[in-house]
């Protein structure tokens, strides 16, 4: 009898474990996630309008783009391996699946915050006056990564501050309407709407360390090594669309604007902070370049500082990057993130 | 003889009582052993040695800034939420109980009142609860008050309207007042049904007390597990939710002992 019930047990485990994590092989059914963010709202574009269907009928696959309501959870669905692909931040991919062994490469370089991301002050003063002050934000995000950067440019640490309160994004508005708050980070559309409060003040933002806080697609490096037609249709599709918002074509603009909870005037808006990488050889010189390595390090070390990339790490080297010019930082041995312009390349030389 | 009168022996019962137990756990680890061959850094579903691993640093072992064993921060600071938000709500639940189901007027006032309050979804009102009693301990407190009193209430005014008119007319015949008759009639016949109620709502009052602590806050079980959800550690996720569980199943069983203690006559029901 037990023996029967471990066998069910198992049987059953398995069923419900069909998303194992994704095995290289060739197959023509792709799963992308992606989240509301303004410089994501073309994924979204993509489905709705077929220009992904239309790449995929190209390369005789089956693209599926779905949006996940939760940044975090399309990141860990990634990486438990219901997806083949993610779009996400350069750091959260380094902590959540590059940490947790599942090798992954960016395929598309989209933009850069460039202002997305504000640390905001209730009242007059600069940044130096967040010392012995309580700020609200979310706990290991970009959010905490663009505090602790602010924080050191004016010699300040966050033992300075009267600690870090963990506030859901959800709820970032109404807790900044509270008394007991006094400064926020958050990103964009949340930033605009705080703006607006009387006595807001910018005191610092993602402009200020620009390139730094990167939106990429990424994909699991296994699948596109056995799949290069996944990797051409999806970075096909996506600069048809770039290509479409560069000259401003109103109906995308405002399908995205609207899909993204604001209007084409505020999309626009929210535009102005993020640095679109529109035309591909913008973004294979970008990823090319040597800051890319410099971030990756800084946001290495921030990760190992926070405890982000686990007990097993040893030192902020625990994760390997590669570049594209093939030099490596972390560790060699353990090359989980990988930053790849061949496709972005391929966009720009017109092959696809 | 009937499926309905057929019993299992004792060694039968233990036997089919852990049944379930085992089969969870053996498809955990077949699960985990699955995708850990696949991916040996997986981090869904860490392995069982893991799991004991990292309970035992985090049971033991301070954090590395603050030196402070934080998982007895946080249930300590979650215990204290808990433990103010249910007391409250139980003794408000006790009172507007009694009121509403002794007195007609009360009865008239509120019963309606209480009844509609009881659909609002806490949840969905959390900006307005953050507005009027801030981010911090007291807004948490709330939440779960506001969360499990109007069930309580709802329950209880039920339970003293249940209770026989018979017993209610004796006690005027002997020249009871209102006063004696609630605290010496319905009091002691509530108290147990009181207890067997507040078992019931902790459940929900450890979501409450999570949902709070996931929104706003800097210290606690369901802070912590909202926290580390960010780097998708399950190990330190899944030692929390067993922590909780014992927690709560232990919470429950100290409730069920101090009813069969003090109200050994309420019978074998609670």
């Amino acid at each position: 009898m037990l023996k029967s019930v471990i066998l069910t047990a198992g049987v059953a485990a398995a069923t419900a474990l069909s998303a194992l994590p994704a095995i290289a092989q060739e197959k023509t059914e792709f799963r992308v996630a992606w989240s509301i963010y303004v410089g994501w709202m073309p994924w979204g574009y993509l489905e709705d309008s077929g220009i992904m269907d239309k790449w995929a009928e190209k390369y005789g696959i089956d693209v599926e783009i779905v949006q996940i309501n939760d940044y975090i959870e399309s990141i860990n669905q990634y990486t438990a391996g219901a997806f083949d692909g993610v779009s996400a931040t350069n750091m959260d991919t380094l902590s959540i699946p590059a940490g947790g062994g599942v090798d992954t490469t960016a395929l598309i370089v989209g933009d850069y915050s460039n202002g997305n991301d504000a640390v905001i002050l209730k009242g007059e003063g600069g940044l130096a006056d967040l010392a012995g002050k309580p700020v609200h934000l979310v706990e290991l995000s970009v959010s905490h990564y663009l505090l602790a950067r602010g924080l050191d440019s004016v010699g300040l640490s966050e033992a300075d501050l009267d600690g870090v309160i963990n506030t859901s994004d959800a709820d970032m508005i109404a807790a900044y309407a509270t008394d007991d708050v006094q400064a926020v980070v958050t990103w964009n559309p949340l930033v605009s709407s705080i703006l607006e409060e009387p006595g807001a003040n910018k005191v610092y933002d993602s402009a200020d360390i620009p390139g730094e806080i990167i939106d990429i697609m990424w994909v699991n490096t296994e699948v596109l090594a056995a799949n290069p037609d996944f990797g051409k249709a999806l970075t096909g599709a996506w600069y048809e669309v770039m290509g479409l918002m560069a000259a401003g074509d109103e109906a995308a603009l405002t399908a995205m604007a609207e899909a993204s909870g604001t209007d084409l005037a505020g999309y626009k808006a929210q535009l102005e902070s993020t640095e679109m990488f529109y035309d591909p050889a913008d973004a294979v010189a970008f990823t090319s370049s040597d800051a890319l390595k410099e971030t990756m390090v800084n946001v290495a070390a921030f990760l190992f500082d926070k405890g982000i990339l686990g007990e097993g790490a040893p030192s902020p080297d625990f994760v390997g990057v590669a570049y594209p010019d093939g030099s490596i930082t972390g560790d060699p041995a353990n090359v989980k993130l990988r930053y790849d312009t061949t496709y972005m390349q391929m966009a720009a030389d017109g092959a696809l | 003889m009937r499926l309905i009168n057929r019993k299992p022996g004792r060694p039968l019962a233990l036997f089919l009582m852990l049944v379930p137990f085992v089969a969870v756990i053996v498809a955990y680890m077949v699960g985990s052993d699955m995708r850990l061959s696949v991916n040996p850094a997986d981090k869904l579903l860490p392995a069982p040695s893991t799991i004991a691993d990292t309970a035992a640093r985090l049971f033991t072992e301070g954090d590395r800034r603050t030196g402070r064993v934080l998982l007895w921060y946080d249930t300590a600071v979650s215990l204290r939420r808990l433990g103010i938000g249910v007391g409250i709500a139980a003794l408000s639940g006790l009172v507007f109980g009694l009121l509403i189901g002794l007195l007609p007027h009360v009865r008239a006032g509120l019963a309606g009142f209480v009844a509609v309050l009881s659909m609002v979804p806490p949840l969905a009102i959390l900006p307005i609860l953050f507005i009027v009693f801030g981010l911090g301990e007291t807004s948490k407190i709330v939440l779960i008050v506001i969360g499990i009193t109007p069930f309580l209430i709802r329950d209880l005014s039920q339970r003293v309207i249940d209770i026989p008119r018979e017993q209610i007319v004796k006690a005027e015949t002997l020249g009871a007042s209102s006063l004696v008759i609630a605290l010496r009639v319905a009091l002691p016949q509530i108290m147990p049904r009181l207890i067997q109620a507040v078992r019931l709502s902790l459940g929900p009052a450890w979501l409450f007390l999570i949902a709070a602590e996931a929104i706003a806050s800097d210290l606690g079980l369901g802070y912590r597990i909202f926290l580390v959800r960010r780097y998708l550690a399950m190990d330190v996720i899944l030692t929390y939710v067993l922590w909780i569980t014992l927690l709560a199943f232990l919470i429950d069983l100290v409730l069920r002992w101090l009813s069969r203690r003090l109200y050994p006559w309420a019978g074998a029901g609670l």
